[in-house]
Formats: C-alpha cells, sequence, structure tokens
C-alpha cells in the first residue's frame, strides 16, 4: 500500500496534469451516507457499496475544490513533519487561507471526511486527529505505549488506576496489550463503569472494563478491536435498553457509522455481542421503564426500514419489534431497583453464563 | 406668432366643451353665454303683481353682464392659473406652444429663447420673455392675437396641432395685468425688409378689446420672429411640474427644436436640436359623423355654408359619400334638399341617430403626424442619459370618429435613479402634460401594463420601478382632454388598449435588453467568484509537488482559460 504521503502526491500530479492539458480536474469521492453502505455479514462491519461522486472543478464546486486542495497540502505537510493537527486546529489553520477558508467547523470537517475517504486512509494517516476522548479502561490489562519525549516504551498496568482509570489516547494503532482477562465489558455510560469499578468487577469477573461514554469514537472503536483480535477474546456491550443504545452505540461499535463507511473495515467491532439490558430483561427482571418517546420511535422505524444491519439480523427486528410493542425503554441504571449491588451480583452473572444467547 | 391658428383653438375649445357637456358637472357660464346671460335679463312686464315677479324683479336687479376680467378671475383654475407656481409655467406653454406650431407652419426650424427675470423690489413678481424665429406677426393683428380673449372663428377645423393650455396667450397676458398692472410688450418682425414692431398692450377688462398704449418701429437682430414679455405674479420652483421640467420634456418630444433658457438664479441651458427634420405639416380634416355630439351637429347645421342636407353632409364632414348621405337622409325620414338650419331645431336628434346607425369608412388617418420611431428616440437619447431605449409608434386608429397615434418609448439605466416609481412622461401632440398624473389615461395604461412579465418590479397597481422613464405620446386631430385644463386624458378604451400594445412592445425588447445584462452580470459574478478561488488551487499545488512560481502561474492561467471556456459553452 502506498504511503499517505504518495498518495496526496499522486493526486496532485494528476490534478495539475489534467490541468496543464487543458481538461477540466476532477477526483472521485465515494458517497457517504447510509444509502451507499453495504453490511458484510462476514467480516462484520459496513462496507462501501462503491457509489462515488465525481468532483469536477466548476463554477460551483471551485471552493471545495480550492479548500479539498488546500487540506491535501495541509496533510502533506502533517505527514512530512511527523506532525498532527486537531480538526479545531485545522479549521483554524484555513483562517490563513483568505477567501477559501472555512466559515464553520462543520465545513472544515466534511472536507476532511471526502479526503478520508478519496484516499481510503484514516484522518489519524493524514495527520488529522480528533478532539473527542476515546475512553476509559479499567482491569486486567497491560497498555505497551511509548513516552511521547523519549519514544522509550512504557508498560501501563491497568489495575493501577485505583479508583480511576486509563485513558484511551486519540492514536492506538502503535500500542500493544498484554492481558489474560476472558472478555471485554464495553459499558455505554460511566455512572455504569464507576459502580463495576467500585465492586472490583473487573478481577471477579476476570474482564477488561471500557466506558464508551455513548457512540464510542473511532479511537475506542479500534482500541476495543485491537485489543480484542490481539489478546482473542469477546466483546459484550452493556448498553441501554433503548433505540438509541441499540441502533446507534451499539450498531456503531461492532460495524462502524454510514456517514465514515470509508473507514469502518478499521474503525469497527466484529466480535462484539450485546449482553443487554435487552427488552426481554425488562420483563425478565421487573426494570422500571419510562415510555418512548416520539423520536425513539421513529428512530427504531427508521433502523427496522434503513439500517443494512438491523435488516441482517432477525434476531434485531424482532427485538425491536417487542421494544416498539412494550413502548418503553430501560436504562442500565434501572438495575439499581433492585438494589446498588443487584447488577454485580445477579444480572451480570447470570446474563454471562449464558453468552451464546446474547443479541448478534 | 400665427395668429389665425391661435384664436381658431380657443374656439374650438368651445366647441370642445359643449360636446363634453354630458357627463360632466357644469362649469358656470361658458365665455361664449356671457352675453345671452345678459340678454336674459331684460325687465319683466311691469304690471304683474304676483309673488313670483316680485321675484323675478329682484332677481333682475342683481342680473348684469359679467365681465371678461371677472370670468377669468372666477375660473383661473380651469384655464391653468390656479396659483403662483402654475400660472408661470402656463404662462411659459402659452408662448412657447404657440411660436412652436408658428414656425413649424412657416416651415421653419424653430429657435425659442425663454427668460424669466425676477422684477426688482418684488419677491413675487417676474418678467417673462419668450423670443422665436418664427415668421413674426403683420402690424394689424398683433393686438387682436394677444389683448383679446376668444378671438377668431373657425371652429369646425380639426387639425393636429398643439393644445394649449385654457383660452390662450391672451389668458397669460391678462393674468399678467391683473396681477401686475403692467403692460404685454410684443416686438414682431414678419421680413428682413421690414422694420420691427414694437407695441405694449393691455386688455379693456370691460369689453374684451385690445388696447395699445405705445408703438413704434423699432430694430431688431433678428430677421423675422416673435418676442412677447409679460410681467405678472409668480412662482418659481425647481423640480417637478416646474419651468425647466416642461422646457425639457418639450425638447423630448420636439428633438427638432432648439431651446434656450436662463431662468432665476441659474446659469443659462442651451437644449440644442437633436435633428433638423421638420416634422411634415400636419392635414386639416373634417369632422367624422361618428365623433359628432348632438350640440356639435346642431351648431354645426347652424353655420354650414351648404343649402341643403345632403351637401352639408358631403361637404362638412369626412368620409360621407353622396350615397351614405342619401341612406342617412332616407333612415331619418328627412329630405335631402331640407334647409341644414331648420332641421338643427326640430329634427337634430332624428339625424343624430340615423347617422349613427349608417355604415361609414373610418376616418382618414393620414393627418396624422406622429413624431416618429427614429425622431422620437433621438428626442429620449439627448433628454434622457440611458443604457438602453425603445421607441414604438403604433398604426393609425380611431375612437369616436377621431383618429389618432399612439407612441411609446422607454429609456432605461444609465444615470437614472435605481430606486423608486419610473417617471412617466406624457405628451399630447408633442406638449408635455405635467399635472393629475393620477387621472390620465396614460397613467391607467402603464399601471395595467404587467411590466413584471418584462423584469421589473412593479407594486401592484402601480407604476413600475427601477432607473426606467416611460415615455407617452398621443397624438390626434381632437386630443380628448379630461378638462379644460387639458392635463389628462380621457379614459377611451381605444386608446387604452392603443397605448397598453405600444408599452408592450417597448416592454418585450427591454425584457431582452435586461435579459442580456443579467446574463452578463452573472457571467462577471461567476468569472470574480472563480477567479477569488483558482489562485489557491495554485498555491495548493505548488506547496504538494513543489512547483516553481512560474508553474503556479501557469497553473492558475491555464484554469481560468479551461473555466472561462466551458461557462461561455
Amino acid at each position: 500500500m502506498s504511503t499517505p504521503r504518495a498518495k496526496i502526491e499522486q493526486t496532485a500530479r494528476e490534478i495539475h496534469a489534467k490541468i496543464l492539458r487543458g481538461q477540466k480536474p476532477s477526483v472521485r469521492i465515494p458517497l457517504r451516507a447510509l444509502s451507499n453502505v453495504r453490511y458484510r455479514a462476514r467480516e462484520g462491519y459496513f462496507e462501501l457499496k462503491g457509489d462515488d461522486k465525481e468532483r469536477t472543478l466548476t463554477y460551483n464546486t471551485v471552493k471545495t475544490f480550492a479548500q479539498m486542495l488546500r487540506m491535501m497540502a495541509q496533510a502533506k505537510e502533517l505527514v512530512v513533519r511527523r506532525d498532527i493537527a486537531t480538526k479545531r486546529e485545522m479549521y483554524y489553520i484555513s483562517k490563513n487561507w483568505g477567501e477559501c477558508r472555512f466559515n464553520e467547523q462543520a465545513e472544515s470537517d466534511t472536507v476532511m471526511d471526502d479526503l478520508e475517504a478519496m484516499f481510503k486512509l484514516h484522518r489519524e494517516q493524514l495527520g488529522f486527529v480528533p478532539e473527542e476522548k476515546g475512553g476509559s479502561v479499567a482491569g486486567r490489562l497491560i497498555v505497551i505505549d511509548r513516552d511521547p519525549a523519549t519514544s522509550k516504551p512504557i508498560r501501563i498496568d491497568c489495575t493501577k488506576f485505583g479508583s480511576g482509570a486509563y485513558s484511551v489516547p486519540v492514536s492506538v494503532e502503535e500500542l500493544k496489550f498484554e492481558t489474560c482477562a476472558r472478555f471485554i465489558l464495553a459499558i455505554e455510560c460511566a455512572g455504569m463503569f464507576q459502580r463495576l469499578v467500585n465492586y472490583n468487577f473487573a478481577r471477579d469477573a476476570n474482564c477488561i472494563l471500557i466506558s464508551m461514554g455513548g457512540v464510542p469514537t473511532r479511537a475506542c472503536r479500534r482500541f476495543i478491536r485491537r485489543l480484542s483480535e490481539s489478546a482473542n477474546i469477546p466483546v459484550y456491550a452493556f448498553v441501554d435498553c433503548d433505540p438509541y443504545g441499540i441502533c446507534n452505540i451499539y450498531r456503531t461499535l461492532k460495524v462502524g457509522s454510514g456517514n465514515a463507511a470509508h473507514v469502518n473495515e478499521f474503525f469497527c467491532v466484529p466480535n462484539a455481542t450485546y449482553l443487554g439490558v435487552t427488552p426481554k430483561d425488562i420483563k425478565d427482571y421487573d426494570l422500571p421503564t419510562h415510555p418512548l418517546k416520539p423520536e425513539d420511535i421513529k428512530r427504531a422505524e427508521d433502523a427496522l426500514k434503513n439500517d443494512p444491519f438491523i435488516q441482517h439480523h432477525k434476531a434485531w427486528q424482532e427485538a425491536l419489534q417487542l421494544l416498539l410493542h412494550m413502548g418503553v425503554r430501560a436504562e442500565q441504571q434501572a438495575l439499581a431497583a433492585h438494589g446498588l449491588d443487584h447488577v454485580v451480583r445477579k444480572y451480570l452473572p447470570d446474563k454471562l453464563k449464558a453468552t451464546h444467547s446474547f443479541l448478534p | 406668432m400665427p395668429k389665425k391658428t391661435k384664436p381658431c383653438r380657443a374656439h374650438s375649445k368651445m366647441a370642445k366643451t359643449t360636446a363634453r357637456a354630458t357627463g360632466r358637472p357644469d362649469r358656470g357660464p361658458s365665455p361664449n353665454a356671457v352675453p345671452s346671460s345678459a340678454a336674459t335679463a331684460t325687465p319683466a312686464s311691469s304690471d304683474a303683481r304676483d309673488e313670483h315677479l316680485a321675484i323675478a324683479r329682484e332677481m333682475a336687479k342683481r342680473q348684469r353682464e359679467i365681465s371678461v376680467s371677472e370670468f377669468f378671475t372666477r375660473n383661473r383654475h380651469l384655464l391653468g392659473f390656479d396659483n403662483p407656481r402654475k400660472a408661470l409655467l402656463t404662462t411659459i406653454k402659452e408662448a412657447v406652444d404657440n411660436s412652436l406650431d408658428a414656425c413649424e407652419e412657416a416651415g421653419i426650424l424653430p429657435e425659442v429663447q425663454v427668460e424669466v427675470v425676477p422684477s426688482d423690489g418684488h419677491e413675487d413678481r417676474f418678467r417673462v420673455i419668450v423670443e422665436d424665429n418664427g415668421p413674426g406677426i403683420v402690424r394689424e393683428q398683433v393686438p387682436k392675437v394677444f389683448a383679446k380673449l376668444l378671438y377668431g372663428s373657425k371652429f369646425h377645423r380639426l387639425k393636429m396641432s398643439r393644445g394649449q393650455q385654457g383660452i390662450g396667450i391672451s389668458a397669460a397676458c391678462m393674468y399678467g395685468q391683473l396681477t401686475t398692472g403692467q403692460p404685454t410688450r410684443i416686438l414682431s418682425r414678419v421680413s428682413p425688409k421690414r422694420p420691427a414692431y414694437y407695441c405694449e398692450l393691455q386688455i379693456d377688462t370691460r369689453t374684451n378689446e385690445p388696447r395699445v398704449l405705445r408703438e413704434a418701429k423699432v430694430d431688431w437682430e433678428q430677421p423675422h420672429g416673435t418676442r412677447v414679455e409679460i410681467e405678472l405674479e409668480g412662482k418659481y420652483q425647481k423640480g417637478r411640474q416646474s419651468v425647466d421640467d416642461y422646457l425639457e420634456q418639450t425638447a423630448i418630444a420636439n428633438p427638432h427644436v432648439t431651446i434656450r433658457y436662463r431662468l432665476p438664479e441659474q446659469e443659462g441651458v442651451v437644449l440644442a436640436r437633436a435633428s433638423a427634420q421638420l416634422p411634415a405639416e400636419p392635414r386639416e380634416i373634417r369632422p367624422h359623423p361618428y365623433g359628432v355630439e348632438i350640440g356639435t351637429l346642431m351648431k354645426m347645421l347652424q353655420s354650414t355654408r351648404a343649402r341643403t342636407l345632403h351637401g352639408f353632409l358631403v361637404q362638412d364632414f369626412s368620409r360621407v359619400s353622396p350615397r351614405n348621405a342619401s341612406d342617412i337622409c332616407t333612415a331619418a325620414g328627412l329630405s335631402p334638399r331640407a334647409r341644414p338650419s331648420r332641421i338643427a331645431q326640430r329634427e337634430v336628434e332624428g339625424l343624430y341617430r340615423a347617422i349613427q346607425a349608417t355604415k361609414l369608412r373610418r376616418p382618414p388617418t393620414d393627418c396624422i403626424v406622429p413624431i416618429g420611431q427614429e425622431q422620437m428616440l433621438k428626442g429620449l437619447r439627448k433628454g434622457v442619459r440611458a443604457d438602453f431605449y425603445e421607441c414604438v409608434t403604433r398604426p393609425p386608429e380611431v375612437y369616436r370618429g377621431n383618429p389618432f397615434v399612439v407612441e411609446a418609448g422607454i429609456a432605461y439605466g444609465g444615470d437614472l435613479p435605481p430606486e423608486g416609481p419610473c417617471r412617466l412622461l406624457r405628451f399630447a401632440n408633442r406638449v408635455p402634460l405635467q399635472y393629475q398624473q393620477g387621472a390620465c389615461a396614460m397613467t391607467e395604461a402603464v399601471t395595467e401594463t404587467n411590466w413584471r412579465a418584462y423584469g421589473l418590479q412593479q407594486p401592484s397597481g402601480g407604476l413600475p420601478e427601477g432607473p426606467l422613464v416611460i415615455m407617452v405620446h398621443l397624438a390626434s386631430v381632437w386630443v380628448p382632454f379630461t378638462s379644460e385644463s387639458k392635463e389628462a386624458i380621457a379614459h377611451y378604451p381605444e386608446i387604452i388598449k392603443e397605448i397598453k400594445l405600444a408599452l408592450q412592445e417597448c416592454g418585450r425588447k427591454l425584457a431582452l435588453f435586461l435579459g442580456r445584462c443579467r446574463r452578463a452580470a452573472e457571467a462577471q459574478r461567476k468569472r470574480e467568484y472563480i477567479e477569488r478561488y483558482i489562485p489557491h488551487i495554485g498555491i495548493a499545488l505548488r506547496e504538494i509537488l513543489a512547483l516553481s512560481e512560474k508553474e503556479e502561474r501557469q497553473v492558475v492561467t491555464r484554469l481560468q482559460d479551461i473555466l472561462e471556456r466551458s461557462r461561455k459553452k
């Protein structure tokens, strides 16, 4: 595979050559939308179907075209100097471009996603990193990283953070892992993560706890993916029982997002299965509930209609339909209704006895 | 100055008054009614005793002759002397219109000089001096032309000529005399071989007779021409409906005229002629029977020289063939050999109906001399600085037996104010109409035209907006004004329709022009937009590919070529 720098230069050379030949330069960019996404069940992630849009330099595209090229030049500089810029920083860099500058970060993020898709690289390889935090990790895991100053390897023992936790860095590609844990538990919210840390669940169940904090970031997904593959252990997702927890948080963790399908290959966790909370758990464990909000219903119906992942799995269709039928949702922390320790004493041990019955 | 056209118009004016009497409130005693009203005041029989007689006697004491000056003072608003500002304008208008008519009739390219000089010691008093290079007026006629109201008699004549405001120049002289007591000063020369004639005139306001206060033979540098000087109470004010405005508009509708003028506290202005082509002299026509109303018909019957009804119909009207005349007589149940004056009293109604029911040819239309498309363009170009001009002359049409021609012109863009409603210039027989725009059929035609279809903004029911001047000209042997002050055209559907057609023709051309402008502006905008971002593509490629500055410039110029080419496709 050619290096990011080679790819940037190759594209620029093609554009240059076309201009010298007196032709309108153009680039091909994959269409980034759920409609251009296919679920590859065997590999376990969303993949682009291959609908490209051709961006030809015209009156209408000249501004974006210029912005894209200037960002490419910036990416090349970052790659050459082995430097990074956050997405926000990239936005501010453009303020030096005069007329060409971005007016909103959303504009620069879009161009960045286009570049990523065009080069089939992830933005980190182009030197762009996100602001967003990766996630928190606790349990029997040693992460081998490098000291940013000296580049010497350092070993980070994730059991040594007391009541705190190890933070997933923005770039996880160079990390190495040592662990003897049996599985990874990916948890939706920091509150539940803290509860399990406090009850020492990682040691008792011999697992690694990772708090995703809502929809997992790319770094977090990549971290879980690399960890689960290097240690060859399964990933269990423990999220709220509502359409958002299922269709956004879990689905993105497992197969990636529709918008960034060009990179899902790397940023997905096909090993993941759904521990809970399931619609059935609501009945089985007699959990307190809230009624589904209109946007919850809309999201569930939309997923049933348009989401290739849900459409692929009958079990998920049934689960979502059951949820819609029940008309309620339950949060992870609803388990506290039966006692704060109910989740570690009863719920998780029960569920972990039957991992084969987890939703796909 | 032409003595014959002027008084004749004063008379035809009266004819018109009668013709239009239907549908309009009575405007009080008409000028020619003055003597007859006096005649009705003969004393009643003295030995009658009843109460009515006493009242009649009482009334008789109050009945007396109305002098011309009294009539004038009361009705001066009808004649265009409503207020000091308008009085100044009307005076100049009367003089200038007469000058132009005189020059054209004599085949002379008109050069008119207008001066308004503030009178010493009076804030609201001016001397108005109008001088032309016309044929001049023979000595004996001068006093009557300028100092006798309602002079002349030729009232069947129908000829396209400048209408005039009110009764004429003599009304202006009278106004000056009434407001300042000063006589009108006339200088006129009919031939370079003869000396000029100078006189000072006053009107005897009781008898309506001219009084010559002074007269002399004098030297004058003009080989021929007339100079009128009237001192009057007035007010000079610039802006719309001003003297300046009138003169400028006159120059637009009369591109063959040179006007020099000097107004208070201003530099002299020269509106040079844009064309050396004199308009053709209009042909005089007889009235068409369809355009004659019953009162006029009666007057015509009484004053005709024809001895039989048949002869009257054929000789005094246009488009009545001997066979038509026989048909009319048969239809009216009248003898073709009947005496016209006898019919005037009794059978006139039947005759009128018979005329209306008989199919007649349309009146001749070659008696109308429009400004013409080319001349109108010259006039507009001279008077209005714009980017686009279009003028249209419609073919002649007929309303109520009167032939007419509508012309319209448009000027757009350039120095015209970009915001607000357009400026509407109205003309009737080449004379600007400056008052009562809202009451005019021309305005109605403009507002009823859908200008949005031609790419202009137009509030509903309003004038179109933008840097636009619209010019409408109605030429006719008989312009239907809504009132004696001749400020607005009456709403005849035939006329409105023609004006709209002319405006639509102009509008279509304007739409093409605006489309071209819009496309050019859009292209310019796109070019600028593209040129704003192309350099960045050059910069980026230089940074990525380590190009030289020369190569970067090459990229930029090439790209501009490429986009320019594709944009033109």
